[in-house]
């Protein structure tokens, strides 16, 4: 591993290791009690997940545009990473969701569009795994119609009544709450920068395999 | 600008021709349609009763699966015949090519709409003349928006590993808003008393999806296709 | 491998604290149930639970990153050996 990665892990680990203490400290919402504690880890999750796919559509658009193989690496390993918090999203909301509203899922407009968001990544992963030689240029192809959805979940929740908090909760966070939130969101892009860097190396590393494959077929 | 839809037309005409011949793809997706809807509808009638906005949902998951159906299958006749391969090698805008083969699969699922529209009006009681228009313009967009995908994705993998089950793994997850859009518009028509004015609000989503989807397939057609 | 022993030690540890916050806020005691009562009438404590939900919502999250470094720990390895024996094979 290279040494920046070191760093970041080290920085990674101390937010996690001190989030606790600080999500413990921070004050219970009147409504909803100790449930709401899992809004720490839930909406940095959320956010993540929203952010590292609208990078990975962007770095598919640069790759099928380019045909830059780093853009490819990029793509894949953000891909990865969407599954990855929207699988925490995705789970962590219906611990809250059953406790706070009395049921694990409902079909409303953002819950419908964060999994579709997370269904569409799958089948990207899906398709870069079976879907034989060339599948990197479609996954690209793909991804950029996922890249079109990603707004229209943040809009979503704004046009339809919902029973999901709106989005006006984060910038009208008290400062003991906004305190918590904001250092658990550190933590989770410091993990995910980590988590990045190891994912593109793997994937460098497995093109140069896969070269040196040929390189041996042909000699 | 001209020579765009002349080659787009030239490519429509073809498969239509192509197609008149035995009518193989009509007949097929036409009957498997009807199938599909009959079996939702025995499956979710209850002693007789349709339950909630059901004939909406039936209607569009049909239009949906016989979309898939007719997409591989158009797609697999180029591929047979490798003239996909030729089409790309002709002096021609990769576009045109898309919007020729959009024309195509847009004909087929009309068609299949045709057919299905009065089955449901029969099978639901379900008023389609109170808003013929609404009902008509919901129906194009969605197969619209459902189509454009549906045609560069199919396209796409026309050389993929396992396209039979790669295309609906990609196609649905992407096009259910316009699935979403289509159906409540069309239960807002099928009301006990028509929502006009709900039904234009997805009809205007709908065409926004359209412009949307549409526009990205023509601007990525190209870069996927080419090797 | 090394880092990812220490990553998985770390990690581990960092679980250890909110289970101990978890911990100190135990569940309160059922009261036993002679008659059916609705929801909204009964008493704040025989309510759902939230200390299980908190804590499973951690531990998941916690898990997640711990399963997808081992992921790609694992491949990383596999794909380290099989560049060696390419790189010696190619000078021999």
């Amino acid at each position: 591993m290279r040494k920046y990665t070191h760093i970041l892990l080290g920085a990674a680990l101390l937010v996690f290791a001190l989030a606790p203490v600080l999500i413990h400290r921070a004050p219970y919402e009147s409504t909803m009690g100790l449930v709401q504690k899992i809004f720490y880890f839930h909406l940095p999750g959320a956010l993540m997940m929203l952010f590292i796919a609208l990078f990975a559509g962007v770095m598919s658009g640069i790759f099928l545009f380019t045909k830059k193989p780093w853009a490819d690496h990029y793509a894949l390993a953000a891909a990865e990473q969407v599954v990855l918090f929207g699988a925490m999203t995705l789970v962590t909301g219906p611990l809250w969701a059953r406790k706070a509203w009395g049921v694990w899922w409902e079909w409303d407009a953002r819950l419908t569009s964060s999994l579709l968001l997370w269904m569409i990544f799958i089948a990207y992963l899906l398709l870069r795994r079976f879907g034989g030689p060339g599948s990197d240029k479609l996954g690209a192809g793909m991804a950029l119609f996922a890249l079109a959805n990603v707004p229209f979940i943040y809009v979503s929740v704004n046009y339809w009544r919902t029973l999901h908090p709106k989005t006006t909760v984060v910038p009208n966070l008290v400062p003991p709450m906004a305190g918590p939130m904001w250092w658990a969101f550190a933590g989770f892009v410091l993990m995910s920068l980590v988590l990045f860097a190891l994912r593109v190396q793997q994937e460098e590393q497995r093109a140069r395999v896969e070269a040196l494959y040929l390189a041996a077929d042909e000699g | 600008m001209t020579a765009f839809f002349r080659v787009a037309w030239l490519i429509f005409r073809k498969d239509l021709a192509v197609e008149a011949r035995s009518w193989e793809l009509v007949s097929t997706t036409v009957f498997f349609s009807v199938a599909c809807l009959l079996v939702f509808t025995i499956a979710l009638i209850n002693e007789g009763q349709a339950v909630g906005d059901v004939a909406a949902g039936i209607l569009w998951v049909a239009i949906a699966f016989s979309g898939t159906l007719a997409l591989g299958r158009t797609f697999e006749r180029e591929r047979q015949t490798d003239t996909l391969r030729a089409l790309m090698l002709a002096p021609a805008d990769r576009p045109a090519l898309y919007v020729g083969k959009l024309l195509g699969i847009l004909f087929l699922m009309l068609l299949t709409e045709v057919i299905l529209v009065p089955l449901v009006a029969l099978f639901f009681q379900a008023p389609i003349v109170d808003w013929p228009l609404h009902l008509a313009a919901l129906l194009l967009a969605g197969t619209l928006g459902y189509a454009a995908v549906g045609t560069l994705f199919a396209a796409m993998l026309v050389r993929a590993r396992s396209r039979d089950v790669m295309l609906p793994i990609l196609l649905y997850p992407i096009t259910v808003p316009v699935i979403i859009a289509g159906v409540r518009g069309t239960a807002a028509l099928f009301q006990e008393t028509p929502d006009a004015a709900l039904a234009q609000f997805w009809l205007a989503l709908l065409v926004f999806f359209d412009v949307v989807f549409v526009t990205l397939a023509l601007w990525t057609f190209e870069p996927v296709m080419t090797e | 491998m090394r880092i990812i022993r220490t990553v998985t030690l770390a990690l581990s540890l960092c679980l250890a604290l909110p289970a101990l916050v978890g911990a100190s806020q135990p569940p309160p005691p059922q009261p036993a149930q002679e008659e059916f009562v609705p929801l909204d009438q009964l008493p704040p404590e025989a309510e759902l639970p939230a200390a299980p939900m908190v804590i499973a919502a951690y531990v998941f999250v916690w898990a997640a990153f711990v399963v997808y470094i081992f992921s790609i720990a694992k491949r990383l390895k596999r794909l380290e050996t099989d560049l060696r024996t390419l790189e010696q094979g190619r000078r021999g």
